[in-house]
């Protein structure tokens, strides 16, 4: 037991920090995921691969740095503290480069990876249909082998960034007659493919960041088959479990935390400042603990896996935990605000420049994407309590 | 970085939970609930023979010189089942304070003896104002000849009918602040004066009223300076805090097991009720809680131990923490037994009872949650 990092740690957490310093504007507010955002993200992007900062957890074949999970966490936890904007390549670090790695041929390794780890290549994530969310496995999306192709019929929603993604991640089905979780293949899309539309869907908070996915007799070649035929079910819950590891999260709370406490000191009430108000006292008491216990959730998986360990129902605890906190947490500190809480960034009035609205509308976006709370405490229950299906 | 138990660790806790499982079943839980003592003799002396007592005891006074971190990880064991007696008050209230400010003198008088089961401590702190703050001492300590003579009465005292020694706060100086003027004073318990009177509590435990009636304690036997008692006491009620927070983890997991295990055999609607979401998600809850619990509080103990800045805010944390989900804990473990759990036959009532003790023991989650509060001012 030990809650210190070591030294070698505590200056890599240095030098990414004076990196992002750097390479961010001072007034920097995070991926606002309008045009300029992802034009900037995508610079951004180039920059951390000068450093082999992209995908730096990946092994120095496949253009990482092999960091240690520990370093990994640090990289996470600064980058979520300093709203760095990683949403050009998150599905490429997090999803599309583990799985090749895993199970891709070398033709498909040295095809893809390069283009990740150089921050070129924008991946998206062709999963969700309009008819299987959390039941993912009732995908309908069909792909039929025809000669050296497979052909591509169907439609995906909330495909994050389609819009500018190269390639995309797709998961469709191969063998209608099979039980549903064993007809299911895993293919590497071009997304210049012919017959692909791509349809814009606006989220609440004005963003054009999700889109609709069409497919008509899109036509893949073979080569572009993830593994084997049939298994892409078992492949991408390996990389599910990517998705659910990506910790580090608590970071940002804890700047949001660190933004309250200075506006609760500062702002003038009742003859005092607002932090004397009992109420909001106990609520940012609160709120501290809870980004504390979060980080230790995190922590927690980070320690199995520094071990060796391959943790189980332990990241969905921290997914779960940590997404539910963040939008406590948002919900807390628009109330500290009051009024002012409802104010959007470009509003004259907007205290702690709208941070409180965007967050709040995001958070509750947080605990549906990546598996709903409800999906992560079917899993905790089954896979980590052994409780019987209901 | 590793939040997980080291080899020393792990060989404590699967020892502690063997022998204790063998040692400490649940009828003598039952048993001591009915006891005037409230602790078992016998197993207070095997314990013992384990190091237990002297386990953050510095070896030079007979201890094995382990560290609060290991404590932590022992009394989770206790927690788990439900150790009666003055374990904690011994070792946490008694020995821990001494080892902080005791002289040579009293370091090698009391220590050696609480390592070897000899000796039974407590510290008598909080009376009728119930405050665990320093405003809250105000017994009278009045400087008589070569000593001081006590007046008043402590309230919540624990286990202190079976103690030997026991550590008193005590009001020797109206001081300029509350904690001033605070000293502590290593009271014999068998001295002229001093009377014993249980509580009746929700749990069961043997927490007492002491009064004390021109009760004399000789100059030598103040801990510390005179008057400057109180950042001892604090520094005990850090322990104390983390203790009580080691023994909720325990509690909780227990209580969590044993509930998980209910709902895997309990049939209703021709299927285990486990298999059913409305209680699968409560579970799945109450994961969270129980870890979470034990990693704040391993963090919190860390802290301490290391000495660490923010020792203080950690170890608030934890208790604010582990206060609020122990209940929540053992709320979800009642709620999924049913009316069995309810009845005073079936075991899941132990764990429900102390949670609640337990949670109020060193400030609640409000109080700590307002300690938290002001470390965040600026």
């Amino acid at each position: 037991m030990d809650f210190r990092f070591a030294p070698e740690d505590e200056a890599f957490r240095r030098e990414v920090r004076a990196w992002l310093k750097k390479n961010l504007p001072s007034d920097w507010e995070g991926h606002l995921r309008d045009e300029s955002g992802w034009g900037f993200a995508r610079g951004f992007a180039r920059k951390l691969s000068e450093r082999r900062w992209v995908a730096p957890q990946w092994p120095v074949e496949y253009g990482g740095l092999g960091l240690s999970h520990w370093q990994q966490l640090i990289y996470n936890e600064e980058m979520s503290y300093h709203r760095a904007p990683l949403g050009y390549i998150a599905i490429g670090v997090g999803w599309t480069g583990p799985t090749i790695i895993i199970y891709g041929t070398e033709e498909q390794k040295r095809q893809h990876l390069a283009g990740i780890t150089a921050g070129e290549t924008m991946w998206c994530q062709g999963f969700s249909e309009p008819n299987a969310g959390s039941d993912l496995a009732s995908l309908q999306t069909r792909a039929v082998r025809d000669g050296d192709d497979y052909v591509i019929n169907g439609q995906k929603i909330w495909t994050s960034g389609a819009h500018h993604a190269d390639w995309m991640i797709l998961l469709a089905r191969t063998d209608a007659e099979a039980p549903k979780h064993k007809g299911i293949s895993y293919f590497l899309l071009d997304m210049k493919s012919p017959g692909i539309t791509v349809q814009p869907l606006i989220d609440v908070m004005d963003n054009h960041s999700f889109n609709q996915v069409f497919f008509e007799n899109v036509r893949v070649p073979k080569s572009s088959l993830l593994g084997e035929e049939n298994r892409g079910w078992y492949m991408a819950t390996t990389t599910l479990d990517f998705e659910r590891s990506s910790i580090g999260g608590a970071a940002g709370a804890l700047r949001l935390l660190e933004d309250l406490a200075a506006y609760v000191n500062e702002t003038p009430r009742n003859g005092g400042t607002l932090v004397g108000d009992q109420r909001v006292r106990w609520r940012l008491a609160d709120a501290a603990l809870e980004v504390e216990l979060g980080r230790m959730l995190s922590y927690r998986v980070v320690s199995l896996q520094a071990r060796g360990v391959v943790p189980n129902y332990e990241s969905s605890t921290a997914k779960l935990y940590n997404t539910e906190m963040q939008l406590r947490l948002a919900h807390a500190g628009l109330e500290v605000l009051g009024l002012y809480g409802q104010l959007k960034p470009k509003s004259r009035r907007a205290q702690l420049r709208g941070r409180l609205e965007r967050q709040y509308l995001w958070q509750t976006a947080m605990v549906v994407g990546g598996g709903t709370s409800e999906i992560q405490r079917n899993i905790i229950a089954m896979r980590g309590l052994g409780l019987p299906r209901g | 970085m590793d939040l997980g138990l080291d080899e020393q660790q792990e060989m404590l806790k699967n020892f502690a939970h063997d022998f204790l499982e063998k040692e400490c079943p649940e009828e003598l839980v039952r048993k001591m609930e009915e006891d005037d003592k409230g602790y078992e003799p016998d197993l207070w002396q095997k314990m013992a023979a384990q190091g237990w007592m002297g386990l953050i005891i510095p070896e030079e006074y007979g201890g094995t010189g382990m560290r609060i971190t290991d404590l932590a990880v022992l009394l989770e064991e206790f927690g788990r089942f439900l150790v009666p007696g003055p374990f904690i008050p011994t070792v946490v209230l008694g020995g821990y304070p001494i080892m902080l400010a005791g002289s040579e003198e009293q370091k090698k008088q009391f220590l050696p003896k609480i390592a070897s089961g000899e000796l039974i401590m407590t510290m008598a702190l909080t009376e009728p104002s119930a405050k665990w703050d320093a405003d809250g001492v105000q017994l009278e300590a009045k400087a008589e000849g070569d000593g001081f003579v006590l007046n008043g009465t402590k309230l919540f005292v624990q286990d202190a009918h079976v103690t030997d020694y026991m550590v008193v706060a005590a009001r020797t100086a109206k001081g300029k602040t509350p904690e001033e003027g605070i000293t502590l004073l290593l009271v014999d318990s068998k001295s002229p004066g001093v009377k014993f009177e249980p509580l009746r509590t929700i749990a069961a435990d043997k927490q007492c009223e002491v009064t004390f009636e021109n009760v004399k304690v000789p100059k030598a036997n103040v801990l510390g300076e005179a008057g400057k008692g109180w950042p001892i006491v604090e520094k005990t009620k850090l322990l104390a805090t983390v203790a009580a927070c080691a023994y909720l983890v325990g509690l909780s997991q227990q209580d969590f097991d044993i509930t998980l295990n209910y709902a895997k055999e309990r049939v209703q609607f021709g299927r285990p009720i486990g298999s059913f979401q409305a209680i699968q998600h409560k579970l799945a809850d109450v994961v969270i809680d129980v870890d979470g619990s034990r990693f704040i509080t391993y963090k919190a103990a860390w802290s301490l131990q290391e000495g660490e800045p923010d020792a203080e805010l950690m170890a608030s944390m934890a208790k604010a923490w582990c206060s609020d989900a122990s209940r929540r804990v053992v709320a979800h473990g009642q709620q999924i037994h049913g009316g069995i759990g309810f009845t005073k036959e079936y075991k899941i009532q132990l764990y429900f009872r102390r949670q609640k003790w337990m949670e109020l023991m060193w400030g609640d989650a409000d109080y700590h949650r307002e300690l938290v509060a002001q470390k965040l001012e600026v």
